[in-house]
């Protein structure tokens, strides 16, 4: 498998995990603070500024993720929140996932997703190409004529634009 | 009982060969629509009418309505089978339905929310046939202080009884009510939180989180444990819908509560996705068996999809009645209705009672030609979990994909499905709730909004919201739901005080 | 490619010929451009508004006479109260395959958010037609004139008086300030997100008086609900077929003749992205000439009530430049640009 350099940090406690995620709500709780704060967050003539609900919003988020780590620190939780394997299956779709929604800006929807669906069936499925590209191309072919011929959507196709005259 | 006359007038209007066929045929394509996430009602009512131009505007009303019925219904396919919503007013759906899907019921599960659509949107259809002028005269009631009750209401009923930590509840419904006010603030016109950024004007679309928190965050989880999941050996034949019919009238309550909280909602319009939150929390409060919502409950199922249908075939009501649309869909109709040269209003019934009773009478057919359609695909649809998960994930993902670049036709709105995804799958793990993220996410720039709105009618006077019996009742019963759960809590330990006397 | 570059090489031979030619050939007949694949039809708001309702009006016409080869297709951008769709057709320089639907927001959404486009930025089309204002009242509360109606709110004091409208520091707003500059009165402004809310929000007595588009309240109008007051034009509108059982839209006084002078149009034009040639702009052109001459499109103008100006060209940017001084001006005065 391709987790092998996680090996060493593969054992990921909840309580590390469940400090870092409040960690990071804490710090989306400021930046939206600090937004609304910028815009106006009192109370106007006539009712609330744009800014009061996100700021007291932003306000709430704090908090919470304080008591959160808070509580994350007293308790010694040590169940693990992902194990090695575990993770391993994750970022087996994960990453795929992600370079297959990078690919649609330069190999268009169609294409990416048909490769996509192909390599993961061989790869995580143990299908002979042959078989993966029988459900991959069908999938694709239908998607294309349902929305450019069909209902007239325009999905992103990259420079394949031309070639299909849609 | 004029009405009676009328309607059965409506039914000579409507019930022409051709006019089923295209009851049938716009059924079939709502389904469709319903199914891929992203591609709603209104898009798929949009993007036909430019061609039913040429068609006679009851035939294309009666088409263009039976592709919203069909949305209606096919929103909740993908709910139940893969945690997908289908339709933003499915996301409830997705709480009961899923789980019974994965216990091997996904028949049972689609069955129940395809006759409680059909209940819904009957109860609904009865409405409006013998209750439109008094029931858009209701309507007319609510201004913007009436408005922010409804909206206190839909989150009261809802929030209270979650068994997850109380401030990671807190902290997910605050990050829904945050990322519900990026983009422009409707009420000064000032873009806030966007940080310069021409994506993020946009805002967050809720149906792009919907996606990636359940149904990527879903693969991920499901992934985890491996390619275990290989689908359900459930035996799946036709006797399940008959079966789950059996089962279904022991919840004539839930039915009803759905109906009447749908109708409610359409004709507001407060919508109909807050209706299904609002009907599955109040049918929880209500339930004999509360804790078992979440695992795969049917009552679970019925409630949300009772609303959600009824809600969107009352919001049909104003549109006729008054001239404005309750929900998006509506919205592209009542442009429909104007380029076919009709003015709704509340003329329209005197003027085209043809028309009018046409297109009523196409709601009770065009909702059991929908019924006939989904209930014939129950097996087929339930089948597809056994296919494996190594060719379902892939494909769920492409879905997932094209859902959400078809919302706003923005390939940032798939980046930002993926970040979703690993959201929604760190939440669940640390059991932070999704629920009330989503649900703030529906209501928060609504309410903001109406609460605003409010104050400038009074000039910042927050009397508003309780000087008028209306709007005071309402939110008081909001208050009651809030407090029941705290209220039970304290009953049970007087009762439990007493027992161990 | 073999098509495209049939085309080039056409275009060149054309070009040539037309060089030695006399100037008496019809050279757009043989130079037209044409598109080769389907055209994205950019409206800047939601779906079921006034600019999204026309943009799949001319769809449908389009479709139903069949005058363009290639589809037209709709896409809604609303972001960013349509910075979203300009912003894109800005960015797709030389692209003649977007053209783009305008309402007030062209010019009031960069002012009043400080998005970067302008006008400039892309290519004009044409005009299609104005949208008229006209100022409602709930026929329940009686006000015999417009005039009436302004004295009592003058009479209640400043806020007192509520006017609806769509959006925020939009067309409705801008018209409010205006008449609250014309004749002293001061209204307590509501933003509504779109205009049939409002109008239903007037019936409902929520609000004192709206400046809807007519299209908006024409529903309640015959009803009896609601009573026009005056429209905010110079002249009146031109339609004299009864509307409601006593008044054709003719029969509607100008804001002028009633003695509270202010006057705004809306734009409904066309725009392509920046950098198209003459020849594509020419070819939308002729679209839509024919597509105004279709009796849908003329039986669409008459019952939203519109201004029937049709301007391309340099008579079109000559408006385009003198609206945008005038929304910069207005927009000025009410404190509405971005900080």
């Amino acid at each position: 498998m391709q987790d092998n350099h996680n090996n060493e940090g593969g054992f990921v406690s909840n309580k590390t995990m469940e400090i870092v995620t409040a960690l990071i709500i804490l710090f989306f709780g400021a930046v939206v603070m600090w937004d609304s704060y910028r815009i106006g967050a009192g109370w106007g003539s006539d009712g609330p500024e744009s800014g009061s609900f996100p700021f007291y919003i932003g306000l709430l988020i704090i908090i919470s993720s304080v008591v959160t780590i808070f509580n994350a620190v007293r308790e010694s939780d040590k169940d693990e929140f992902v194990g090695k394997g575990e993770f391993g299956m994750v970022m087996a779709v994960l990453i795929p996932a992600i370079i297959y929604v990078i690919a649609i800006d330069f190999i268009g929807i169609y294409v990416a997703s048909a490769i996509f669906i192909t390599v993961f069936m061989v790869w995580q499925g143990k299908f002979s190409i042959l078989k993966s590209l029988m459900v991959a191309i069908p999938v694709n072919v239908f998607f294309f004529f349902m929305f450019e011929v069909w209902f007239k959507i325009p999905l992103p196709k990259a420079w394949l634009e031309a070639q299909f005259g849609y | 009982m004029e009405e009676i006359n009328a309607l059965f007038h409506g039914f000579a209007v409507a019930l022409t060969l051709q006019n089923v066929m295209y009851m049938f045929l716009g059924t079939i394509l709502g389904v469709l629509i319903g199914v891929l996430p992203g591609l709603g009602g209104a898009n798929g009512v949009a993007i036909l009418l430019p061609l039913t131009f040429s068609m006679n505007p009851v035939s294309a009303i009666i088409m263009l309505s039976c592709i919203y019925w069909g949305a209606l219904f096919g929103g909740a396919i993908t709910s139940i089978l893969f945690n997908i919503p289908g339709e933003p007013w499915s996301v409830a759906t997705t709480f009961d339905g899923f789980p019974m899907a994965q216990k091997g019921q996904p028949g049972e599960a689609l069955t129940a929310a395809f006759t409680s659509s059909f209940v819904g949107a009957f109860i609904a259809v009865l409405m409006i046939t013998f209750l439109a002028p008094m029931v858009a005269k209701f309507a007319l009631q609510f201004g913007p202080a009436e408005f922010f009750a409804v909206q206190l209401l839909t989150f009261c009923s809802f929030v209270g009884m979650s068994k997850e930590p109380p401030f990671k509840t807190i902290a997910s419904m605050m990050i829904g009510f945050a990322l519900a006010s990026v983009g422009m603030d409707s009420i000064t016109g000032q873009l806030r939180l966007t940080f310069g950024s021409e994506e993020l004007m946009r805002g967050f679309d809720f149906l792009i989180a919907v996606i990636g928190l359940f149904g990527l965050g879903e693969i991920l989880l499901t992934m985890e444990e491996g390619l275990a999941f290989k689908g359900t050996e459930a035996k799946i034949n036709a006797k399940v819908v008959l079966q789950t019919w059996a089962k279904l009238p022991a919840y004539w309550a839930t039915y009803i509560r759905g109906a009447l909280i749908g109708c409610w909602m359409g004709v507001t319009p407060g919508g109909a996705t807050p209706a299904s939150f609002m009907s599955y929390g109040i049918a929880k409060k209500f339930a004999k068996n509360p804790a078992g919502f979440g695992k795969g409950e049917l009552e679970g199922v019925v409630a949300p999809e009772t609303a959600a249908h009824a809600a969107g075939t009352s919001a049909l009501l104003p549109m006729l009645t008054l001239g404005i649309p309750g929900s998006p869909t509506a919205a592209v109709l009542l442009g429909g209705l104007l380029i076919w040269g009709l003015q709704p209003g509340p003329l329209l019934f005197v003027e085209k009672a043809d028309f009018v009773w046409g297109l009523i009478a196409s709601m009770y057919l065009g909702n059991i030609a929908g019924l006939i359609v989904v209930l014939t695909t129950v097996p087929y649809f339930a089948a597809i979990l056994k296919i494996p998960f190594s060719i379902i994930a892939p494909v769920i993902l492409v879905i997932c994909a094209i859902g959400a670049y078809t919302v706003n036709n923005a390939q940032f709105d798939v980046y930002l499905m993926i970040v979703f995804g690993v959201l929604g799958y760190v939440f669940k793990k640390l059991s932070y709730p999704l629920a009330p993220m989503v649900l703030a996410l529906v209501l928060g720039k609504m309410a903001e909004g109406s609460f605003r709105q409010a104050l400038l009618t009074s000039q910042g006077d927050v009397s508003v919201f309780w000087e008028n019996g209306l709007c005071g009742s309402i939110t008081a019963l909001a208050i009651i739901l809030l407090i029941s759960p705290l209220l039970g809590k304290v009953w049970g330990m007087i009762k439990g005080n007493k027992a161990a006397a | 490619m073999a098509i495209s570059m049939k085309s080039a090489f056409g275009k060149a031979l054309v070009g040539v010929m037309g060089a030695g030619l006399i100037a008496s050939v019809s050279t757009s007949a043989l130079a037209a451009w044409e598109p080769d694949k389907q055209v994205e039809f950019v409206v800047p708001a939601g779906t079921g508004g006034g600019a999204d309702q026309m943009a799949r009006l001319m769809q449908g016409i389009i479709v139903k006479h069949n005058l363009m080869k290639q589809p037209l297709v709709v896409v809604n951008k609303s972001g960013g109260a349509g910075a979203e769709g300009f912003l894109s057709v800005k960015n797709s320089k030389g692209d003649p395959y977007k053209i783009i639907i305008t309402l007030s927001n062209l010019f009031t959404t960069p002012l009043a958010t400080g998005v970067p486009f302008n006008w400039k930025d892309m290519t004009p089309v044409a005009m299609l037609a104005l949208d008229q204002f006209i100022l409602w009242t709930n026929t329940e509360k009686g006000y015999k004139s417009a005039k009436d109606y302004i004295d009592a709110a003058k009479a209640a004091g400043p806020g007192k008086f509520k006017m609806g409208g769509t959006g925020s520091k939009q067309e409705d707003q801008i018209i409010t300030v205006g008449l609250e500059k014309a004749t002293g009165a001061k209204f307590s402004y509501i933003p509504y997100k779109g205009g049939g809310e409002v109008a239903v929000q007037l019936v409902g007595n929520h609000i004192d008086s709206t400046v809807n588009n007519p299209a908006e309240a024409v529903a309640q109008w015959r009803a009896g609900s609601l009573t026009a007051q005056c429209v905010f034009d110079d002249v009146r509108l031109p339609y004299k077929a009864k509307v409601t059982s006593t008044q054709s839209w003719n029969d509607i006084p100008t804001c002028k003749e009633a003695g509270i002078p202010t006057d705004y149009q809306m734009l409904r034009g066309i725009f392509m992205a920046p950098g198209v040639t003459p020849d594509q702009v020419a070819y939308f052109n002729e679209v839509f000439k024919k597509m105004m001459n279709t009796p849908e499109w003329k039986d669409y103008m008459e019952k939203g009530a519109f201004s029937q100006t049709h301007l391309t060209g340099k008579e079109f940017t000559d408006w385009l430049t003198k609206a945008e001084a005038t929304h910069k001006q207005l927009m000025q005065e009410a404190g509405f640009l971005a900080k």
